[in-house]
């Protein structure tokens, strides 16, 4: 195996992740009337961020500096086995797909408790809905996820997004396209995405995800911004290899495509931001148990 | 015999005498009395006399017959409240005592508003306030206790270019079980000023009192100033000062209408009805020559004229506007998920309305009926008449619903106001204020009810001047909306009533 297709997939999942977001706003400002951010200021943002210095509370500890840091390292560490094209996964082992879900698990936990190191009750209050709405999201997620390893026969990310995949939507496309659903509302779900959270938003009291990080700035907010724009990104890949598992075999030709769906996709969460208002908090729940069950009745499909 | 108290009809001006001042058990029983019978406390507040002694004065308005009555009491240092049975005394009673030393004895809440020193020199009612310049919200909040419960305080400062004011929540998970609201970060002494001033810079001042509210103070200011002086002004300045005062609720409630679309995260709405705002703010600009309806109102008429080109050219629009306002309308109330987020949400009851008595749109959304417009017009609004709108669900989609109808019987009456606008000299001289009297004016302002009463002193000077703001009424209204809703939904509740801070704070 090549090594030159796979340091390609890893870059592109370096410098991708704040281009999404860019696409995402300049939809909505299309949509709304309006010309709109430049695509690219996602990352004039983190330049900006990375060139500034930080404030600490006081009353913060070796904690609040850890969360910035753990958190996008966590993901860094997910995307090394998330299959760009096939086969160009970095690493990839038997069950990596339960180590890729917990390292995001990590990350959050991470974040949680920076959020609750700095003793301010918005980020309490926003740790506290981080972790309920998240506890909803991740048996949606096992599930979803347990429907492709069920019609992929594994449980290795480059295999269960790989060629297979394109034969299972023959055999199993109503339970792959149940799955698909229900991973496109945990992808905004755990994204801090609308109708569940309002990624445009400065009012604290309503927040979930940016809440929990209002209290860093400077350096430690562009990792933190870089992290979410990753795990955005990896969502996406995988739920793009699930919708267009197209595999033409040369390397950049399915590289354009990964990179056109994720485009796609982009433009497609700035369609559902514009055309919705965000949910009551209590109806979130309901969502995200929604997800839950559309994609165990995609699993009682393909279970024989 | 107990004199009955001085009916009035707005705006007016009476000898200062003509008022009955009552014993203050007497006082107490009539106002109770007035506001049992259905009377709201327009204004309840006091005056300094021979720098001692405080004359309480309240005002009170009877919407059905549209006549408002007046009495006064002196009092020395104590009276017993009247909060315990008539709660729209609440923050009257803490102005009062903050402003003048005087103890509304079994007051529930006695807490300064602002956090000032008193007027009178005396010791003032809360003790450690004796720094130069007290800081507001140094002092106890109501607790909930409880292993489960938590406190969470938002402001002074915000995250949004807002202004500044305290919240404190008392939170058992993401339910509020009670919020405390505590303003006084913007106190200017604006009342002050006033009394002491220089004609030329009260119009300004007047202008200053709450910014978004520019039109309806300079109304209130200059009807109360106008009835002092005896001036008779212009069925043209009439007519001109009604257009400016509903192209001011005009925008305003439709960047409110936006401003709940970006609450909620819709953002068409946002964008369509925030680029709406911007024309008639336009239009307001290009008949005042500010945006925001400065310089335009001025004791005896109005400084600038509406004709020729411009009044073409604003039919054209307004006509244009209508038909906007309706589509985007149309598109907020009929998304599913936006009725889904106002429904339900921030309800107050008719009951909680008029016992607090609140104030324009919040209060016609709780099926309060009550506009000043209509139950106490003056000027323009004898002779052209809006029809007052009303819902009864009380929650954050009525008092939207009443923004958006109001807005529409708005470009309604200036339409019919451009294509017959009578003739007449802008502005008339006005005569000096008569000596020893009072006199007052309300106007329906975009908020709701904005009050302002003069007192001349013996040579026609003022000797106090009185502001009260619709945001002064309705603040409590909020905190009580806020009861058993869930926290995440306050921001959408502060700007479904979209109160004011500087125009409570003064």
């Amino acid at each position: 195996m090549s090594v030159i297709p796979l340091l390609l997939s890893l870059g592109l999942a370096l410098v991708c992740p704040p281009l999404l977001l860019g696409v995402i706003h300049k939809t909505k400002a299309i949509l709304t009337g309006r010309v709109g951010a430049p695509v690219l200021q996602p990352y004039y943002d983190l330049w900006k961020l990375l060139q500034k210095g930080a404030v600490y509370s006081r009353t913060t500890s070796w904690v609040f500096r850890a969360g910035p840091l753990v958190s996008p390292a966590a993901f860094l560490t997910a995307a090394l086995f998330v299959p760009l094209t096939t086969p160009s996964a970095l690493l990839s082992f038997w069950g990596d797909v339960v180590l890729w879900a917990y390292l995001i698990g990590v990350a959050r936990f991470i974040t949680v408790l920076a959020a609750l190191d700095t003793g301010s009750s918005f980020e309490g209050m926003g740790a506290s809905r981080e972790v309920t709405f998240a506890s909803l999201a991740e048996p949606a997620l096992f599930v979803a996820l347990a429907v492709i390893a069920k019609v992929t026969g594994s449980v290795q990310l480059s295999e269960m997004f790989g060629p297979v995949l394109g034969q299972a939507w023959r055999t199993a496309g109503p339970a792959l396209a149940l799955a698909a659903a229900s991973f496109f509302l945990v992808l905004l779900a755990e994204n801090a995405r609308m109708p569940v959270d309002d990624p445009t938003t400065h009012l604290e009291l309503t927040m979930i995800h940016e809440v929990m990080v209002l209290d860093h700035s400077g350096p430690d907010f562009a990792f933190i911004l870089y992290g979410s724009a990753l795990k955005l990104f990896l969502f996406s890949v995988l739920l793009v290899r699930l919708l267009v598992p197209v595999h033409i075999g040369v390397v950049w030709l399915d590289l354009v495509i990964v990179v056109a769906g994720l485009l796609g996709l982009a433009v497609l969460i700035g369609i559902v931001e514009s055309s919705m208002a965000r949910l009551r908090l209590i109806r979130v729940p309901q969502l995200l148990v929604t997800s839950g069950v559309l994609a165990a009745v995609g699993l009682l499909l393909v279970w024989r | 015999m107990i004199p009955a108290p001085l009916s009035l009809k707005n705006p007016q001006a009476v000898d200062e005498a003509a008022v009955p001042v009552l014993p203050i058990p007497a006082f107490r029983d009539a106002v109770l009395l007035a506001v049992k019978e259905g009377a709201r406390l327009s204004a309840f507040f006091g005056r300094l006399i021979n720098g001692k002694q405080v004359k309480v004065y309240a005002l009170l308005a009877h919407d059905e017959t549209g006549e408002c009555a007046a009495i006064g009491t002196m009092v020395q240092d104590s009276y017993p409240s009247l909060t315990p049975e008539c709660p729209q005394a609440h923050w009257f009673e803490r102005e009062l005592a903050e402003q003048f030393a005087i103890k509304p004895a079994g007051h529930p809440w006695l807490k300064p508003l602002r956090h000032h020193r008193n007027y009178r020199g005396a010791s003032d009612l809360w003790p450690g306030q004796d720094a130069a310049s007290p800081i507001p919200g140094s002092y106890p909040f109501f607790h909930v206790k409880g292993s489960e419960i938590h406190e969470v305080a938002v402001g002074p400062v915000h995250a949004g270019i807002i202004e500044p004011g305290h919240f404190r929540f008392q939170c058992h998970g993401e339910r509020v079980l009670h919020l405390e609201i505590q303003l006084g970060y913007q106190h200017r002494g604006i009342e002050r000023m006033l009394a002491g001033g220089l004609s030329q810079r009260m119009s300004v001042l007047a202008e200053s009192i709450a910014g978004d509210t520019v039109i309806g103070h300079a109304l209130a200011f200059c009807e109360v100033m106008e009835s002092l002086g005896g001036c008779q002004i212009s069925p043209r300045a009439q007519a001109l000062r009604g257009i400016a005062l509903e192209l001011e609720r005009l925008a305003n409630h439709v960047g409110d209408l936006g401003a709940l679309g970006t609450d909620v995260g819709f953002l068409p709405a946002a964008a369509y009805f925030g680029r709406l705002r911007g024309e008639c703010l336009n239009l307001l600009m290009e008949l005042t020559g500010s945006r925001y309806g400065r310089s335009f109102l001025r004791a005896g008429g109005v400084l600038h004229d509406l004709s020729g080109v411009l009044l073409v050219d604003f039919e054209k629009r307004m006509k244009r506007a209508q038909k906007e306002l309706r589509t985007f309308a149309r598109m907020l109330f009929d998304t599913p998920s936006v009725i889904d987020r106002f429904e339900g949400t921030g309800m107050l009851t008719e009951q909680v309305s008029e016992e607090l008595g609140l104030v324009g749109p919040a209060a016609r959304a709780c099926g309060s009926h009550r506009d000043i417009r209509h139950d106490h017009p003056s000027g323009i609004y004898q002779f052209a008449h809006l029809p007052m709108m009303t819902a009864d669900t009380g929650d954050v989609h009525a008092r939207a619903l009443i923004r958006w109808l109001e807005a529409e019987r708005s470009l309604e009456f200036l339409l019919e106001q451009l294509t017959s606008l009578p003739e007449g000299e802008l502005r008339v001289p006005c005569p000096q204020m008569k000596a020893d009297s009072v006199a007052f004016s309300m106007v329906e302002g975009w908020r709701g009810e904005i009050v302002h009463v003069v007192m001349t002193d013996a040579k026609g000077g003022i000797a106090r001047y009185k502001i009260v703001d619709p945001s002064f009424h309705n603040w409590m209204g909020l905190a009580m909306a806020l009861r058993n809703g869930e926290i995440s939904d306050f921001p959408l509740c502060n700007k479904s009533f979209n109160l004011s801070y500087a125009g409570h704070d003064l």
